[in-house]
């Protein structure tokens, strides 16, 4: 049989290849493309099916309420922005460029919110500034009051510059650790001084990474839901006007109108991080040395204030969230007791749902990305589907949570559909997931592919060994500490997003961070802050437990990949 | 020798509006030894993997025994590879490796004595349970080998096989990769960019310049009686002059080794005042311009090597004048000057 098809086929390695790449092809059109012209679709007809242009843009730019919920998104994004990628430049600085101890700890620290969902930050505001908030009532009394104006544009500024500091801080610090230090001494050398030096080699060096920071951080505010949810109050955003129109008010062609809008500057953002990656190459070479950080008690004096302070900030938000959810009545009762996490970890709670639908994405995700990275980098497969597939790998990055969820909603809540069937069962969660979180795990991987040389393939085809031999025994063991990254950032992400998935959850099998807005939106804060630790903590511990094997295993890889000299 | 084992016939081939190959035709014998040379970007590399089936031809044909492989897939063409970086796999032993390609082709047993086989022959037998990145560069270089030697191939090609390795190492393999041939026989093709390396290795050397073959012949042939300008310009070191006969258009050139330096005083030959001077352990290379009829400087160039234990009866100093003649039967015509080296 096996000769036979060889027979039939003599090119049967590439034509496997190009055979499994057209099927992914396919599988991530059906994710990706045909929902999304489902959105421009709807956008553009009304509930009959009839086109009728831009009638939905009018009418949403006549309604004062909802152009003012444009404006309040445009505002607090911008605010959020400067804010964020500011504490973020600063932070990465002292880490990457200053003499500070205990930099390992800073980091981890300034990571801590992404094993959070964006709810938490502002659960843990209303408990320090809400009306029975702890600083508000200065602590019970001890101090004197403290109040402000906190449900509205100061409550979502603050909980979503802790939401997106984290990845203004990462993109930066990459950007910041790899400097060619030669530069510097060159502009030395000419007699630049410090201050001129760091506007002509620093910011020059890390203008792009900048540019991304700046999007990324603008385009997260403008489409989150959870913040603006839980201490919004009556201020509108789009995020949230979105939810209402679809959820509330079942209007789905207007949804599809801002959900057209919200996507708008994601696709910018998209656009402009694709050009400053292309651009961003060939900054460093081989030969660049290292930066050097000298001493500098002054600059290292103000960035250790830095560092303590934003960590402080941090560090006291969470604490207090577990606080909160310890806490038996709040303010009434301050006795600790665990109350507020009965039920939770029954077999059929939104916990338990969450773990498991984080461990199916995390586990096809990886498979399904590992599998595409490798054929599009690593295969002969046709090269022009090989460009189609990676320009579709790219797309999701373009599509913020809360539109994927709603094209999601168009696309497959539709009975004449043949997928329909996955409509409400925690498969089209799962989907849904994977897609959201496809784009970056895929440049993870693709970049990891990379490292290794490029003549493996070469190599085992010229001895007549199939790819999938080589496949297995050689790139998957060496790429194994990529692997369990991509991983966790997909088990991570699903267990704190909520963005997409609450349009699609089913009502039987709630995940976790979807019951946390529940409860939220019914008055349970207390255990909305419990949800909010209990999936802190499973992260805490999953991550701990595949860096620990990840590490174990990238001691082994390098020893393997280290190139000897004579 | 059988000739034409293996003929190239009329290959082409474009990457967008680059084109690599063109107009490659090639007759190789059984058993022979081949050497592509050629500078960087000249599509040595191109011909080779084309010759693997690991890049497809636009036009044209690949023979071997008088069997068209032209769209014979990679692995079904018996051709063992050797890459430049070697492309070991890093995870696996030294023996592992060796055994990689030969796991469809040989029973367990038959494996485990071929990959015995070939440790002995490479001499890497006490290193078989190590990986890759215990090795030196050379033994690395010896498994790579090694791997590709296993399965017994039809042909052996190897990219650049040396080019990682420091010149010590280099000259010692460069024997090893000779003894393997003259031992298995199997017909070989290298491609290298180093002069030195295709003329104490190969049997005939192929010369590439800008996707086309220059010149097919013995290093004797390619390095006493080269085509064109260009290929005796990359092969050794090279003087070229314009004819003195004011009616021709012809280019002479000359080996520096082969120029006659005159005594002293000699009014005979031509004349040259002394450039530079260069002390190289066996030999004194000087550069001289030439000083025509009338004393006047030619602003042209000529290289001569003279023997350091012959310098003492020279006197040679910088901006002096020195006399020398250019031997007829060493002295190379070009009628044709409009293809200068690049490389």
């Amino acid at each position: 049989m096996d000769t036979w098809l060889k027979r039939i086929r003599p090119d049967a390695n590439q034509w496997s290849q190009n055979a499994i790449i057209v099927c992914m092809t396919i599988a991530l059109l059906f994710a990706i493309l045909l929902p999304l012209g489902e959105l421009v679709i709807k956008a553009v007809t009304d509930q009959d099916g009839n086109f009728i242009g831009l009638m939905h843009f009018a009418n949403y730019f006549s309604t004062p309420a909802l152009v003012m919920s444009l404006w309040n998104s445009i505002k607090v994004s911008t605010v959020t922005t400067i804010i964020a990628v500011t504490l973020g430049f600063g932070f990465a600085y002292a880490l990457e460029r200053s003499a500070i101890r205990s930099k390992w700890f800073y980091r981890s620290v300034a990571l801590l919110p992404l094993f959070a969902p964006s709810m938490l930050h502002g659960l843990a505001l209303t408990y320090l500034f809400g009306n029975q908030g702890l600083i508000s009532t200065g602590f019970f009394g001890l101090l004197p009051e403290f109040r402000m104006e906190l449900y509205g544009p100061i409550g979502i500024v603050m909980a979503e510059v802790l939401y997106t500091f984290p990845q203004a801080f990462l993109m930066l610090s990459v950007a910041l650790a790899s400097a060619d230090y030669r530069m510097y001494e060159a502009a030395e050398t000419l007699g630049a001084s410090k201050w001129r030096i760091f506007w002509t080699v620093t910011v020059p060096g890390t203008r792009f990474a900048l540019i991304s920071a700046i999007f990324v951080c603008f385009v997260l505010t403008f489409t989150d839901f959870g913040a603006p949810k839980v201490v919004g109050g009556q201020y509108n955003v789009l995020a949230t006007d979105l939810y209402k129109q679809v959820i509330g008010q079942q209007n789905m062609q207007m949804g599809a109108a801002v959900g057209v809008l919200l996507l708008i500057p994601a696709v910018i953002s998209f656009v402009i991080d694709r050009i400053s990656q292309r651009k961003q190459s060939g900054w460093l070479s081989a030969k660049s040395t290292p930066y050097r950080i000298e001493r500098n008690k002054l600059r290292d004096g103000l960035f250790y204030v830095l560092c303590s302070a934003v960590s402080a900030v941090i560090i006291s938000i969470i604490l207090v969230a577990i606080y909160g959810s310890l806490v038996k009545v709040w303010p009434y009762n301050l006795s600790i007791s665990f109350t507020h996490y009965e039920d939770f970890l029954d077999e059929e709670g939104p916990f338990v749902t969450s773990l498991l639908i984080a461990f199916a994405t995390a586990l096809i995700g990886t498979v399904a990305t590992f599998l595409f990275a490798y054929l599009i980098e690593k295969s002969r497969g046709h090269r022009l589907l090989r460009q189609s597939a990676y320009f579709l790998s790219m797309l999701p990055l373009a599509l913020p949570g809360l539109v994927l969820g709603l094209i999601y909603v168009f696309f497959f809540n539709n009975p004449n559909q043949p997928l329909h069937g996955i409509y409400g069962t925690i498969w089209i969660v799962i989907l849904c997931n994977i897609v959201h979180f496809y784009s970056v795990s895929f440049l993870t991987m693709t970049s990891g592919l990379k490292k290794l040389d490029s003549e493996f393939e070469a190599a085992s085809e010229s001895m007549n060994v199939p790819w999938y031999r080589t496949l297995l025994r050689v790139t998957v063991p060496l790429s194994l500490p990529t692997i369990l990254e991509v991983f966790l950032y997909y088990f991570i992400n699903s267990m704190v997003t909520v963005s997409a998935i609450i349009f699609l959850y089913a009502p039987d099998l709630k995940p976790a961070a979807v019951a946390i807005v529940n409860k939220e939106d019914s008055g349970d804060i207390a255990q909305a802050a419990a949800m909010s630790t209990l999936i802190i903590v499973a992260n805490l511990l999953v991550r701990t437990a595949i860096m620990w094997m990840a590490g174990k295993i990238q001691k082994r890889t390098d020893a393997l990949l280290v190139r000897t000299k004579e | 020798m059988e000739q034409g084992y293996l003929s190239l016939c009329n290959l082409a081939k474009r990457f967008g509006k680059h084109t690599a190959l063109q107009d490659i035709q090639l007759d190789i014998a059984k058993n022979e030894f081949i050497c592509l040379l050629g500078p960087s970007g000249c599509g040595k590399t191109t011909l080779l993997r084309i010759l693997a089936g690991l890049e497809k031809a636009d036009q044209g044909s690949v023979v071997i025994a008088g069997k068209d492989i032209t769209s014979l897939p990679a692995g079904k063409r018996n051709f063992g590879m050797m890459f430049q970086s070697y492309a070991l796999f890093p995870n696996l032993t030294v023996s592992e490796n060796i055994a990689y390609g030969l796991r469809n082709r040989f029973s367990k047993a038959q494996i485990a004595d071929r990959v015995e086989e070939m440790l002995h022959l490479v001499e890497l037998g006490e290193h078989r349970n190590k990986v890759p990145a215990q090795l030196s560069g050379g033994q690395q270089q010896r498994v790579a080998l090694a791997r590709a030697l296993a399965f017994s191939p039809d042909c052996l090609l190897l990219d650049e096989p040396l080019s990682a390795l420091d010149a010590k190492v280099r000259a010692k393999l460069r024997n090893e990769i000779r003894r393997l041939h003259h031992q298995f026989g199997m017909t070989t093709i290298m491609v290298t960019h180093d002069q030195e390396e295709a003329l104490t290795m190969a049997d005939r050397i192929v010369v590439m310049n800008q996707s086309r073959i220059i010149q097919v012949g013995t290093p004797k042939e390619v390095y006493e009686r080269p085509k064109t300008p260009f290929v005796a310009d990359f092969i050794g070191a090279i003087s070229f002059i314009q004819s003195d006969k004011h009616s021709e258009q012809a280019m002479l050139a000359i080996r520096p080794e082969h120029v006659q330096l005159l005594r002293d005083g000699h009014e005979k030959g031509r004349q040259g005042i002394v450039r530079e001077l260069e002390y190289r352990g066996t030999h004194y290379r000087i550069v001289a311009e030439l000083i025509g009829r009338q004393g006047t400087l030619l602003q042209q160039f000529v290289t001569i090597d003279v023997p350091a234990h012959a310098m003492v009866s020279h006197h040679v100093w910088p901006d002096q004048k020195i006399a020398f003649t250019l031997p007829p039967e060493h002295v190379i015509r070009f009628d044709d000057t409009a293809d200068l080296a690049v490389g």
